[in-house]
């Protein structure tokens, strides 16, 4: 009965790119709804709908066997090829979950747009979505570079939406000659995988893939380049220079897209490529790519700690979760390749979950950072502050994602973080006597980032939400609209749920485990306690937790109230009695960073001007840069323009001289041919 | 399962009715040390009634979550000191949480207070919050590297089961817990405001880190955080014997044993005091910015010590 049930069913993979065109279909008609105001304003929820569909697809997708179409579309040798596999499910989900959320808010984010501007958002924004989870569903070659590029031109173009600003135009730039050097290195590395086979379209399949014979050197090379590629999208140190630039640039909605989603893109290729379609997989890939990702994080959580700008601080604060996940990644490798399938399976599902953490976590701060930039018009910091009297929803909100993000329990980042730093501290089973001794050090550095992570999460709500208003900008702030209010929810809601229910989690996590691992993580505890090994040795019941913190406090309430009473009087603030107290005696976000930029000042080039003391309209200014883009993006932009100098010399406007290149160039090839 | 639920209620009772005691206690010995006469070691439960019984005064711009953040920190505080074996071991709350959420329930109480500092918006109470996180930046990490240390050890991050290795197996000395054991004490002056990190009864501008952040409470708000505070002293102390002087603690349901571990920890708690004490009093509150470097050193003992356990006892 439920065999014969299943087979009527239509392929699942059929119904994602369904999906996938609905979001196609759903952009392209706003441009020609513009003229009617009322339907363009369905577009949004209809979006919504099928991102919801989607994350149910994704789920489906990861419990259920992989099924695959051929679609009669693409090259006339390479049709499309489409898989929906457990991966593909899981990240699936994470899209769609995410994006349900985010759209619900930029529903209403959007709401006042005017007809015209709204349509070209409306377009971009779904084409950037079906071209992500086509990105997800492709299964050659051909198909994947194609909606890498979708994915890609229709963020360069949400991210360039104020595009009469020079400082967003330039940042696009950025972001656009990036993603287009890491393109390059991956088409080099499909190239590569499919083993040089001219004449055999069908090589670029990843089914040939799959079962091409790799010499180790081959495979390094393969995973080198997609190392690039992906890292480059990803935000990996040094290739992250884009990151802090595009993703405040972009729209809020779109911001949190990026983040959230965009990146784990990155991920699933680099997961996709190195367990999936490689056959070899070495162990010094994974402690590069270790290395790699502990600078990331720590690299990217020091630059948060100095940022002014909040969008510009959470972006800093993505690259350092992409160096978590890329750690877990390598740890991942290291255990695989040492034969270590368990541990590399609960490697595997700390990372997994950290990205799926990341997703709400990050969407909901960006959503939130957005709703105050939306009330106040100001992205700076130094310019808010108290915005939890005229904001209570979107702070309370924002609040949980701080803390989620800080890796506090019982909410959800604390789960992810828990289980790596449990799988850090299994090390000691590996075979390698050198990384037994180096990778707890490599626990310390994630442990200091983490650290550091609760230090940023601290200024970046304290300093907005908390205090008092810096500037008259705040003062007419508004509450966010109630889409935007219920978006929030949802990326709040997922991070507690997350947070509440591991166990449950890593049981849907199991599937993509086994597929990449060929192990699963089995949990020793019940259903409500967590233990990844066994219970002697680890666990955590975020529920309990949960429920005696909530009872100490009602009691710890009652009891004062019971006991003694609950009078309170308002007054002036204290102060230790200082007389003269006003807003702009309370730390700066500058100010709140400064011991940070203190103490990590080698890795910044600080740039300050400081007034004299007999200035009368003293001016501080400071600014914290990253050093690396002086150490390495100068000079290589420098010797770009060197090289475009020199060869602007043959240019010089005279038709005989151009005559005499082609003759030149004609006898060459004449030589050339004829030998 | 129902003994060791009473045992473990009754363990955190204790606890929060005799971390005041454990802090008059500190206060006698170094008001002794310093040759002042002694307020009797009482004296912290008659502050925390006469707090109790006066009006909250509140600053007019508070937000709820600056009254909400004193029970926050208490909550977080009392669940710590449920964790930790203090007389009893394995009991039946400590799956709920091993080592690693012990110091997320640390951060939760710290995250709270910094953000409830900065509420109000004054200058002192943003810059307690900037500098309590700047000591908890490095403090957090070198305290979960003092665990990770003694999970290699124990090959569990449990603390019923680190207690148990510690305690229980044939006598061993470990040279990485020696090393852990100064990182711990570095590491918990820190996280209690005591010299030579913070001092706790400065009102200094220049010198105050805690008692910056707390400047705007008053009445049942700045009971509930002092006691907080005195229940995590007690919290870190318990720690201390439980990682570093194990001996006493009573096994899982082993009832008779239960007399003897509570004369054992209060040995303990009173020679520990002590000696707390006594170090504050020959100590030098740090400047500032060398707050930094002690924690920086206590956070590479800490890894110094997870190297030696590898180098020579694996």
């Amino acid at each position: 009965m439920n065999e014969s049930l299943l087979s009527q069913m239509p392929e699942l993979v059929n119904l994602a790119w369904m999906g996938v065109l609905c979001w196609i279909g759903l952009g392209f008609a706003a441009l020609f709804l513009q003229k009617s105001r009322g339907l363009l304003s369905l577009v949004f929820p209809l979006g919504t709908l099928v991102a919801l569909a989607m994350a149910g697809l994704g789920l489906a997708g990861l419990l259920l066997p992989a099924s695959a179409v051929v679609l009669p579309i693409g090259l006339p040798d390479l049709p499309m090829h489409l898989r929906l596999d457990a991966l593909s499910g899981f990240f699936l989900l994470l899209l769609g979950g995410a994006a349900f959320g985010v759209t619900l808010y930029a529903w209403g984010y959007f709401k006042d747009l005017a007809a015209g501007p709204l349509a070209l958002i409306l377009l971009w924004y779904h084409l950037f979505l079906a071209g992500m989870s086509l990105v997800l569903l492709a299964d050659d070659a051909y198909a994947f570079m194609v909606a890498w590029e979708v994915m890609a031109l229709s963020s360069y173009f949400l991210v360039t939406t104020d595009h009469d600003q020079p400082a967003i135009r330039s940042a696009g730039f950025l972001y656009l000659l990036i993603a287009h050097v890491g393109a390059v290195a991956l088409l080099l590395c499909y190239g590569v995988l499919q083993g040089g086979e001219v004449a055999n379209a069908g090589a670029y399949t990843f089914a040939y893939m799959r079962h091409a014979e790799m010499t180790p050197f081959w495979a390094s090379a393969a995973f080198l380049l997609a190392l690039f590629g992906f890292g480059a999208k990803a935000g990996l140190v040094p290739m992250h220079v884009w990151l802090p630039e595009a993703h405040p640039a972009a729209p809020s909605p779109v911001s949190a897209l990026m983040s959230g989603v965009m990146l784990k893109t990155a991920i699933y290729g680099l997961l996709r490529v190195t367990f999936d379609l490689l056959n070899v997989q070495l162990a010094w890939w994974g402690t590069l790519a270790l290395t790699l990702g502990l600078v990331t994080a720590l690299y990217g959580v020091i630059f948060a700690a100095v940022q002014s700008d909040m969008k510009r601080l959470l972006a800093w604060s993505s690259i350092e979760n992409i160096g978590v996940l890329l750690a877990g990644f390598g740890l991942t490798l290291i255990f695989y390749t040492d034969g270590k399938g368990a541990l590399a399976a609960l490697t595997l599902t700390a990372m997994l979950y950290h990205a799926l953490n990341h997703a709400f976590f990050k969407g909901l701060l960006f959503t939130g950072a957005g709703s105050v930039l939306h009330a106040t018009g100001e992205r700076n910091m130094d310019r808010l502050g108290g915005l939890m009297a005229a904001m209570p929803w979107t702070a309370w909100l924002t609040l949980m994602g701080a803390l989620a993000i800080a890796g506090l329990p019982p909410l959800n980042g604390f789960v992810s973080e828990w289980l790596l730093l449990q799988a850090f501290l299994l090390t000691p089973g590996l075979s390698h006597s050198y990384l037994n001794m180096v990778i707890p050090v490599a626990a310390a550095a994630v442990a200091l980032a983490a650290a550091l992570a609760a230090y940023v999460m601290v200024k970046f709500f304290g300093v907005t939400f908390l205090g008092a208003a810096r500037s008259p900008a705040v003062s007419h702030a508004h509450e966010a609209g109630w889409r935007e209010r219920l978006g929030m929810l949802w990326l709040a809601a997922g991070c507690v749920l997350l947070g509440l229910f591991p166990v449950q989690v890593i049981d849907a996590l199991a599937p993509v485990v086994r597929l990449l691992t060929g192990q699963t993580l089995v949990n020793g505890g019940n259903w409500l306690m967590l233990a990844p090994v066994d219970a002697e040795r680890a666990s955590y019941g975020p529920l309990v937790f949960f429920a005696v913190v909530l009872v100490t406090l009602l009691l710890v309430f009652l009891w004062v109230r019971k006991a003694y009473h609950g009078r309170v009087r308002r007054s002036d603030p204290w102060d230790c009695g200082y007389p003269e107290q006003d807003a702009r005696m309370q730390d700066s976000a500058e100010g709140f960073g400064q011991p940070i930029r203190l103490i990590f000042s080698s890795f910044m080039r600080v740039e300050r001007d400081t007034p004299d003391p007999f200035d009368r309209q003293p001016k501080y200014r400071g600014d914290s840069r990253d050093k690396l883009w002086v150490l390495l993006y100068q000079p290589i932009a420098d010797l770009a323009a060197w090289l475009s100098e020199q060869a602007g010399r043959l240019q010089h406007g005279r038709i005989q001289w151009y005559l005499i290149y082609s003759f030149a160039t004609l006898i060459f090839l004449l030589v050339f041919v004829t030998r | 399962m129902t003994t060791g639920i009473l045992l473990q209620i009754a363990q955190t009772l204790a606890a929060i009715l005799l971390a005041p005691l454990l802090m008059g206690w500190v206060n006698q010995c170094r008001a002794w040390l310093q040759g002042r006469s002694a307020p009797p070691i009482t004296q912290p439960y008659r502050t925390l009634r006469k707090l109790f019984h006066k009006d909250a005064v509140i600053a007019h711009n508070a937000s709820p979550l600056f009254r909400f953040a004193p029970y926050m920190v208490f909550a977080c505080m009392a669940l710590a000191a449920g964790l930790v074996p203090t007389i009893a071991n394995d009991l039946p709350f400590s799956p709920a949480a091993d080592a690693i959420a012990l110091v997320g329930v640390f951060a939760l109480a710290r995250v709270f207070l910094a953000l409830a500092a900065m509420d109000i918006g004054t200058s002192f109470g943003t810059l307690g919050a900037r500098r309590e996180m700047l000591v908890a930046f490095l403090a957090e990490p070198a305290l979960l590297m003092v665990f990770f240390t003694a999970s290699l050890i124990s090959q569990s991050t449990e603390l019923p089961t680190i207690v148990e290795t510690l305690a229980h197996k044939e006598f061993v000395l470990y040279p990485s817990m020696a090393f852990a054991a100064v990182a711990f004490w570095m590491v918990s002056t820190a996280e209690n405001a005591r010299i030579p990190v913070d001092n706790p009864t400065t009102h200094l501008e220049l010198t105050m880190i805690h008692e910056a952040m707390i400047l705007e409470y008053s009445a049942r708000h700045l009971a509930l955080i002092e006691w907080a505070v005195a229940l995590k002293l007690f919290t870190y102390s318990a720690l201390g014997i439980a990682l570093f002087l194990p001996w006493g603690i009573a096994p899982q349901g082993e009832l008779n044993a239960l007399p003897l571990a509570v004369l054992a920890l209060v040995a303990k708690m009173a020679v520990g005091g002590a000696a707390l004490s006594l170090l504050e009093a020959i100590s030098a509150k740090v400047r500032l910015f060398r707050a930094p470097e002690f924690l920086g050193t206590a956070f590479l003992l800490g890894v110094l010590g997870m190297l030696i356990h590898f180098l020579l006892e694996v």
